[in-house]
């Protein structure tokens, strides 16, 4: 017989010293919330070392990948506009590979699997999750990225000068793609479509950013200018020209940033949703 | 502490695809009222598919309740699903968002998410990872880990942060006695200092009638009991239990031990048998003389477990261990 009486009603009852909380008398105080960025830090680390266990081979196929497709490329394009085209979709499918397919089974299976729970149960905002494991994705991305560019670019005679503009396309098309990667991961019913809807995108960045443009049929183009890869590798391979028009790179790179912005908000109310069921 | 009114959750009717039957509506929570008073180990025992888990995710604010009332600390859960988060530490059963972390990481990473600074999650992360004899397992990830280490390092990442109330979800599942002891001394040390209340989903009868002191016994979704587990062997007091196990098989030829079967519950060469004390002496005697002994290879004769408590109630599914 172990049985703790304890005179639970008046613990309960004590006015709340700190955090109060209108329209709850006499409950007792609440622990701090997680703020935004110090959350989104820590599910940014975590994520970053998981890629030490898990996704290191992962990201050696998606580089290998690419530099597999600008080899074969190599024999049917001939330098000039075709050649950028290639190089600039081989480098962003290393992005659409790792931050939209990858993310995409992860939260599939995340939600699926019951993982959501733990972040669930801590006093975490939403977004600190979405965009801190979103970004982790988009940064597994940077070494392949510009392997696939470098390597590119010596396959096809083409200049480096300006190759640091992957600068701002990994980090603005990362974003569009690791957000719309999120969004089908949470949003998909079963963790085998998460998977599905995943691989479909990155077949289509294959298809439509990496095959020259003007080679396809029109309603591939016009499915060409909604896929927000597309912007990524339009503003990098304008890059490529001895004088590039940068406005034209800007207004690409900002479709980039808006569709990150509203796919990565989607996100994150998809998040809200399988949160809480 | 946490208050349960008439909670009830249905999960809706299924139907069938290829290969998957449909299945009919099922209600998981059928109208629960519970209390769990301040600093007390509560149990929620209960074989698998009895509602435990479901009630506990209504607790915890992961699931919404299709009708009822749950206030922890004052505070109403299902007008606030949110504030659970700042007001207990949940161990689930599924631990897929930390499986690729390190110890050391998960718990960090936990500390922070439960709003600490970067200063104390690390210094409560050595704390707890010192408390339970984790260190020489910190710097591997939760995935290359034993079952039980693994469930021992998320249990660490549930102590990380302090909370006036822990929810485990069957927390010593696959875990060796040395892990155990650690888990529950970790316990016992937070409720001497803090007043922790701790909440307990286990289906293992022998670790709800040591650690427990309040259980509620569910089953199908209904709390059948709620007592301590002693009051609760009260109710069956006037029994117990004879457990048989035969060399071979059972000496049928003999009619004691033939009148006998009709009473026991046999699982090969093992019976199990729910008697009045001097049936059970009676019992004793029979098997322990002449032919009847030759057969047996063991028996063993005990007052009730909560498992006989369990039965006794009305319980039917046979899913509850004792281990």
């Amino acid at each position: 017989m172990s049985l703790v009486r304890l005179p639970a009603a008046t613990d309960t009852r004590r006015r709340p010293s700190g955090d109060a909380v209108p329209g709850s008398r006499g409950a007792a105080p609440l622990a701090p919330r997680a703020r935004l960025l110090p959350a989104l830090g820590a599910v940014y680390r975590a994520q970053l070392s998981r890629a030490r266990v898990a996704r290191i081979p992962l990201l050696f196929v998606a580089t290998f990948q690419s530099i597999g497709i600008m080899v074969l490329m190599r024999g049917v394009v001939d330098g000039g506009a075709e050649a950028r085209a290639v190089v600039a979709g081989s480098s962003v499918l290393v992005v659409a590979f790792v931050a939209l397919n990858l993310l995409a089974q992860y939260f599939g299976q995340l939600r699926a699997g019951g993982g959501l729970d733990h972040y669930a149960t801590l006093p975490v905002p939403p977004a600190s999750v979405v965009l801190g494991t979103a970004a982790a994705y988009a940064s597994f991305t940077v070494p392949g990225t510009a392997v696939t560019a470098v390597v590119g670019s010596v396959l096809f005679g083409l200049p480096l000068t300006h190759l640091w503009v992957l600068i701002a396309v990994i980090p603005l098309a990362g974003a569009a793609l690791a957000g719309l990667g999120a969004a089908l991961g949470l949003l998909a019913p079963r963790p085998e479509l998460a998977t599905l809807l995943g691989q479909l995108g990155m077949s289509a960045a294959l298809l439509l950013g990496v095959l020259p443009a003007d080679r396809l049929p029109l309603p591939l183009q016009y499915a060409r200018d909604l896929l927000p890869s597309t912007y990524g590798v339009e503003a990098f391979a304008r890059t490529f020209g001895s004088q590039p028009h940068w406005p034209a790179v800007a207004l690409d790179l900002a479709v980039c940033a808006a569709v990150g912005v509203v796919s990565l908000a989607v996100a994150t109310w998809a998040y809200r949703r399988a949160a809480v069921r | 502490m946490c208050l349960v009114r008439d909670l009830v959750k249905t999960y809706p009717a299924t139907r069938g695809r290829r290969g998957v039957p449909a299945t009919p509506e099922v209600r998981a929570t059928d109208g629960v009222t519970l209390d769990v008073r301040r600093g007390e180990v509560f149990g929620l025992l209960g074989p698998n598919g009895a509602g435990k888990s479901t009630l506990v995710r209504q607790l915890t604010g992961l699931m919404r309740p299709d009708a009822g009332r749950v206030e922890i600390l004052g505070h109403d859960i299902v007008r606030h699903p949110e504030r659970a988060a700042r007001l207990l530490a949940y161990l689930g059963q599924e631990t897929t968002a930390l499986d690729e972390l390190t110890v050391a990481l998960a718990a960090e990473t936990t500390g922070r998410l439960r709003g600490l600074d970067t200063r104390r999650a690390r210094s409560e992360r050595d704390m707890v990872i010192d408390e339970l004899g984790l260190g020489d397992i910190a710097g591997r990830p939760l995935k290359k880990l034993s079952g039980g280490q693994r469930r021992l390092a998320c249990f660490a990442t549930a102590l990380v942060g302090e909370r006036p109330l822990l929810v485990l979800d069957e927390p010593t599942t696959g875990m060796d006695p040395v892990a155990r002891r650690a888990v529950w001394a970790a316990v016992d040390r937070r409720r001497a200092r803090h007043g922790t209340t701790v909440l307990l989903v286990t289906h293992n009868v022998i670790e709800a009638e040591t650690v427990l002191d309040r259980v509620a016994v569910l089953e199908t979704g209904r709390v059948i009991a709620c007592d301590t587990p002693a009051g609760l062997k009260d109710e069956v007091a006037g029994e117990v239990r004879l457990e048989l196990v035969w060399r071979e098989r059972a000496p049928l030829d003999v009619p004691e031990v033939a009148a006998l079967r009709a009473f026991a519950e046999e699982t090969g060469r093992h019976w199990s048998l729910r008697l009045a004390p001097d049936e059970a002496r009676a019992a004793v005697a029979a098997v322990t003389g002449g032919e009847a002994f030759a057969a047996l290879d063991d028996f063993t004769l005990a007052t009730p477990s909560l498992e006989d408590v369990y039965l006794a109630l009305g319980g039917r599914t046979k899913g509850l261990v004792k281990a």
